[in-house]
């Protein structure tokens, strides 16, 4: 055996924690170029979606005016598929725990956060994706942003950060349930009414009174304002500062039990 | 608490809804030595070892590893031990070089050191022509011994091996049992878990016997073979009416007082006799006796007494009864 030293420098804290988190991302970033499958829920999916949507109810929506249901549509639609792109990550997560590979994490002197953080970084690149789709495939179909570059650069930029907010639901589960395909299961319970719930697919003013009052209080709801407000018209301000106090929201509540349900998994 | 002892734990106690996995476990382990931990499967054997290895709290119990308290300062021991779990931790999607490359990064070795800690032990393992391929093309005995060198990356001080052969054949389980030897050899103490008396045996200093999460027995491998029965001579021939005259040579070259006998046991193939020994020299005087007599046989082994006889002798009751 060489005389090399393990370096181990004392400097703990956030530091380390990132350059931890940062390789355990690079793991994940592997694993997804190896089984590009599994990209299929933020690139394929969601041109099916917005072909279907488009193609099929947006005659019927907007009074056959499918060009102008395009341009309604894709906001939403992109952050349906960021809202769904999410649910994988817990059931990789919940994959990886019965399969062993997280006990040889913890039995390394890292901090216990490091996996989960660094599983939620590698997901930038899903939902990187997503975007990229959406506004490509968008695009060919007619779609056109009314903006501006640097509004566009906006609104995937926040898509993207409300992602990585978003996905720690999906943390949160995948450390409670038993097994990866309960983990779709519940997300999807969640996923889908808060969605559809929403005004992605039709404006909010054509809903029933009750219907109306949940789209209201929906997180969905305000991020799909302000990407639609940042793509094609609209305010940006008002749901732009709702959209952040709800991200700010979700990390401060499932960031912790999502933690917590880690560290009481054996 | 002496200096010298590597592992240390008292009164262990973890329950896990009905079933008490550790019942009052004390373990120790001296610095350099191998310490086998006996039992069957559901003994406790594997909670004892997430214990020490920090993946899991005691209900009730203290335990060190070199010196420093596994549940007050359990980052700093993680520093000093290697786990290999029973079932191989390794990520089927990374290569050989990836998930050690992984393992030193998370080890804050910087690339350039993790990638050379990686290829040594890739090397010193055999897997230097795998290194490139993603672990799932892996054979199950190449997929342990990554995991084992996953568990040395950061040299620790104390291995912890937690049935490191189960599921290999023969030949991978010597080439195993090697790499246990040279770790101690260069410094390291090991802790491991078996079914097997006979791989006890082979490596460990000391042996510790657990059942139903209690210590029952704590000895040399010697002191433990003398007090459950040493080594069992069974001789088969190839023609099965010779049998006689297998048990009156048996007899002939057997110390006084001991006879032997047909096997019976349950599960055991018929047509085989054995009789007790104390050690191998017996095998001087049977091969001439059996060559005079012209019997050919089919086996001629000395066997250890296997986990069930281990029991039988400790407790007085063997494994199969408790089904009952």
């Amino acid at each position: 055996m060489s005389t090399l030293a393990v370096a181990r420098p004392a400097g703990g804290g956030v530091l380390a924690l990132g350059r931890h988190a940062f390789a355990l991302a690079k793991r994940s970033l592997i694993k997804t170029i190896r089984t590009p499958e599994a990209l299929i829920d933020v690139t394929i999916q969601p041109v099916i979606f917005l072909l279907l949507f488009t193609y099929l109810f947006g005659g019927a929506i907007f009074d056959g005016n499918r060009g102008l249901y395009l341009q309604f549509l894709l906001p939403g639609m992109l952050a349906q598929s960021l809202a769904m792109g999410g649910v994988a990550l817990g059931q990789n997560l919940n994959a990886d725990i019965e399969k062993g590979v997280f006990d040889r994490f913890r039995s390394l002197p890292i901090s216990r956060a490091a996996p989960l953080v660094g599983a939620v970084m590698a997901d930038v690149v899903r939902y990187l994706s997503v975007c990229v789709v959406m506004l490509g495939f968008g695009t060919i179909m007619g779609f056109r942003v009314q903006t501006g570059f640097v509004p566009a650069l906006g609104a995937v930029a926040l898509s993207i950060a409300f992602g990585l907010c978003f996905c720690w639901i999906s943390v949160w589960v995948g450390m409670l349930a038993r097994t990866s395909g309960a983990v779709q299961g519940i997300m999807f319970l969640l996923v889908l009414p808060l969605t559809f719930g929403s005004n992605v697919y039709v404006p909010t003013d054509t809903l029933p009174g009750f219907v109306q009052g949940f789209v209201a209080v929906n997180p969905i709801t305000p991020l799909v304002a302000t990407i639609r407000g940042l793509l094609v018209e609209g305010p940006v301000a008002g749901p732009l500062t709702t959209t952040l106090i709800w991200m700010a929201g979700l990390l401060a509540v499932f960031v912790p039990l999502a933690l917590r349900a880690y560290n009481k998994r054996a | 608490m002496t200096e010298d002892l590597v592992v240390h734990a008292e009164g262990l106690r973890k329950r896990f809804g009905k079933t008490q996995a550790l019942d009052g476990v004390d373990l120790s382990m001296r610095r350099g030595t191998v310490l086998g931990v006996l039992g069957p499967n559901g003994a406790g054997k594997t909670t004892a070892v997430r214990v020490l290895a920090t993946l899991l709290r005691p209900d009730e119990g203290r335990a060190f590893v070199a010196g420093v308290d596994v549940l007050k300062n359990p980052q700093q021991v993680r520093r000093l031990v290697g786990l290999t779990g029973q079932y191989a931790s390794v990520d089927e999607d990374l290569t050989g070089v990836q998930n050690l490359v992984l393992i030193g990064r998370l080890l804050d070795l910087s690339g350039r050191d993790a990638r050379r800690r990686a290829d040594e032990l890739l090397n010193w393992f055999d897997l230097s022509e795998a290194a490139q391929r993603p672990a799932k093309t892996y054979s199950g005995g190449m997929r342990r011994r990554l995991d084992l060198a996953a568990s040395l990356v950061g040299r620790p001080e104390v291995i912890f091996l937690d049935e490191p052969t189960t599921g290999l054949d023969p030949a991978k389980r010597e080439d195993m049992w090697g790499v246990v030897r040279t770790q101690v050899a260069s410094g390291a103490s090991v802790l491991l878990t078996t079914q097997y008396l006979e791989e006890a045996d082979a490596l460990a200093d000391e042996i510790v016997v657990v059942d139903h999460g209690r210590v029952i027995a704590h000895d040399t491998p010697d002191g433990l073979k003398r007090r459950v029965g040493g080594q069992t001579l069974r001789v088969r021939p190839s023609d099965a009416a010779r049998l006689p005259d297998v048990l009156r040579v048996l007899d002939l070259v057997a110390a006084a007082g001991t006879s032997a006998s047909i096997d019976e046991a349950a599960g055991s193939r018929p047509g085989a006799a054995s009789v007790p020994v104390t050690s191998d020299e017996v095998l001087d005087k049977l091969i001439p006796a059996l060559r005079a007599e012209r019997i050919e046989v089919t086996e001629l082994a000395l066997h250890l007494p296997s986990l069930d006889e281990v029991f039988h002798a400790l407790t007085g009751r063997t494994k199969a009864e408790e089904l009952v």
